[in-house]
């Protein structure tokens, strides 16, 4: 007989059927376990939500294609001297461009006009930006290789080894820099060239000896900022358990540095090295504004900006566009370092 | 404290030596020497000119006896401008560009350092919001895009103000802001984000729980500690307002230092670029050993090693 159910019992009424195993579906709406976020994964998250990193990362790829694509596809070249359209204004043919064009031929505008020497400008300008993109992506990868392994180096061998090497960034942070790049880029120029000429280093000779004085100059002189900031992480890092354990397992310090110490500051290390290219853009166009910089009839924003200052008053924006350039990518390149910092290295935010 | 200044001016020291010598060994890898470029000169009178220099003489002999009168404030004669002394051009050259720089540092300081307060002050809201937009344009933008643009808008243009040379006080105004733009955003941001920082800190909450005035709580706490970044940062500007006047001066044909030096460069007049690089890299050595020690009356709880 059926057991009477007392009304107040709290007892589950329980069937047999309540205990067979569950279905697929159900399983799957009992998991609650979210996929583990990386560290990757929650940075980008992070980065995306900022919209001004967002937009200066998407002016970077516009400047970049710009830059580094457009070029290859442009009917005119930078270098090119078109006789007739000499100082042209912007949409403006010459003569016989306009003959041309009665003709019926399609003649390309000059979307920022001509030079005097009858350059097309708007070529000119993106292989200017091209120029100081490179200065500033090379050289900042340099700085990035020697500073972080430098910086690790110091900081994982400790006691004297640290103390010259952190001796020597010393000196080399309070040697006046633009003095020493000014020399040194010059003092360079000659024995790349020659090394240029020997038929091993065509490459050389292509990118432009000027140009790779400039890349070792930065390399050799701003590295000490980015070492001290790397050694002040391994610093800390050093201490931890996986580094112990990665040495009891028998693995060697360069193994350690490499696969434990700099892959864990890798946060500082993106960081520091995106706010390091604004900076290496920077001082090539201040050097080439001075005339020392890349050398003619290469064009970087910096000369061309010089070259405008003659004709100021008739053609100030020859001046204003490198300007405009160059004040643009500077400040992308900031906002993005920016972006990376508070989304990938909280910690370091000013 | 006397043993860390003694450290400091020593390492300082240190530096020169290796500047000196630095500068000395790259100026002579630099093809081409001081007498290639006079087409007029034959092989002779090279050689007379270079002996009366002393170039004629093995490199090492050569460093001997330029750092041993470099050590008597000896920088010898300048090869290029003939009958003058390396000392001589320096002393009369230098003034124009230590006061625009200094006039740089005045204008930095007394325009950054307040407005990165008051964008501080006004966290979050539109005056704020300004501040940051002009600071971080302002660090975007290198010396010589500010200097040009103000060339041609304010003299160009409206012809408002003198673009040429140092004459009058109205002639500083464009050069002076072309080099202090940067310093002066850079210096409003470091100080609203290091006020911000301080501004949260206990000792704050504790200073107004007490009923301290909040002036006094910005000028005798917050002021105080925020401040040491900016100081940090004195002597780098110092070095970057000296050698970015090169620019400036150029722009605005100011006969400055910085002139001298980029022409001394290019023409390979040796002991010019010695002496020019001698100097400015002591002054910014100097500049920056005396910062340091300024930290430690600034921030009596920072332990100087």
């Amino acid at each position: 007989m059926e057991k009477k159910k007392n009304p107040l019992s709290f007892q589950l009424d329980l069937k047999p059927e309540d205990f067979l195993p569950a279905t697929q579906d159900e399983q799957q709406q009992l998991v609650v376990m979210r996929d583990s976020v990386s560290f990757w994964k929650d940075g980008l998250r992070r980065f995306r939500k900022n919209k001004v990193a967002m937009i200066s990362l998407v002016v970077i790829v516009i400047i970049m294609l710009l830059a580094f694509v457009v070029p290859a596809f442009y009917p005119y070249s930078y270098e090119q001297q078109i006789r007739g359209s000499e100082k042209l204004f912007p949409f403006e043919y010459s003569r016989t461009e306009l003959q041309r064009m009665e003709k019926g031929e399609s003649v390309f505008p000059h979307i920022c006009g001509t030079d005097r020497l009858g350059r097309d400008y708007a070529i000119r300008l993106m292989m200017g930006a091209r120029i100081s993109l490179l200065v500033g992506l090379v050289a900042s990868t340099l700085v990035l290789l020697i500073g972080s392994i430098y910086g690790a180096v110091s900081a994982f061998f400790g006691g004297w080894v640290d103390m010259i090497m952190m001796r020597i960034t010393d000196i080399i942070y309070t040697v006046p820099d633009i003095l020493i790049i000014i020399l040194l880029s010059i003092a360079l120029k000659g024995p790349l060239e020659n090394l240029a000429a020997l038929p091993a280093f065509g490459w050389l000779d292509r990118i432009g000896p000027n140009l790779v004085s400039i890349f070792v100059v930065f390399a050799l002189l701003y590295w000490v900022s980015m070492a001290r900031i790397v050694r002040s992480q391994v610093l800390t890092l050093k201490e931890s358990e996986y580094v112990t354990a990665a040495r009891a397992l028998g693995a060697s310090s360069g193994r350690i540095i490499k696969k434990h110490l700099l892959t864990n500051c890798i946060g500082t290390l993106i960081v520091t090295t995106t706010l390091q290219i604004p900076s290496s853009i920077f001082t090539e166009s201040f050097l080439s504004f001075l005339g020392l910089g890349a050398a003619a009839p290469m064009p970087s924003l910096g000369t061309l900006a010089t070259d405008a200052l003659n004709g100021l008053n008739s053609r100030p924006y020859l001046l204003f566009l490198p300007a405009l350039t160059i004040s643009i990518i500077i400040l992308s390149f900031n906002l993005l370092g920016d972006g990376l910092r508070d989304a990938f290295d909280p910690k370091l935010k000013d | 404290m006397a043993k860390y200044a003694v450290k400091r001016v020593a390492l300082g020291f240190l530096t020169l030596f290796i500047v000196a010598t630095l500068t000395f060994f790259l100026m002579q890898a630099v093809p081409g020497g001081p007498f290639v470029a006079e087409k007029a000169m034959s092989a002779e009178a090279i050689a007379a000119q270079e002996a009366k220099y002393g170039l004629d003489k093995p490199l090492h002999v050569q460093y001997w006896n330029y750092m041993k009168n470099a050590a008597h404030f000896d920088f010898g004669q300048c090869i290029k401008q003939q009958g003058r002394s390396v000392a001589e051009i320096i002393t009369t050259k230098f003034p124009a560009s230590a006061k625009l720089a200094l006039c740089a540092v005045a204008v930095a300081l007394c325009v950054g350092i307040p407005v990165g307060c008051i964008a501080a002050y006004h966290r979050g809201k539109w005056l704020d919001n300004c501040i940051i937009l002009f600071a971080t344009c302002g660090i975007a933008v290198p010396s010589f895009v500010t200097a040009t643009l103000l060339l041609y808008f304010l003299s160009s243009k409206l012809q408002l103000l003198p673009s040429i040379g140092l004459d009058g006080p109205l002639n500083y105004i464009m050069p002076v802001i072309a080099l202090a733009f940067y310093p002066t955003a850079y210096i409003a941001r470091l100080m609203r984000s290091s006020l911000l920082d301080v501004m949260g800190q206990d000792y704050m909450r504790t200073a107004k729980a007490k009923g301290v005035s909040g002036f006094k709580t910005l000028f005798k706490h917050a002021l105080r500690n925020a401040i040491l970044p900016v100081v940090t940062y004195v002597g780098p500007m110092l070095a970057q307002l000296l050698t970015g006047s090169f620019v400036v001066e150029k722009i605005f044909t100011v006969p400055g230092l910085g002139r001298e030096f980029v022409s001394a460069i290019s023409n390979r007049d040796y002991t010019m670029i010695m002496g020019t690089t001698i100097f400015l890299a002591s002054l910014v050595i100097i500049a920056n050993v005396l910062v340091d020690i300024l930290y430690k009356f600034i921030d009596p709880r920072i332990k100087l090693k």
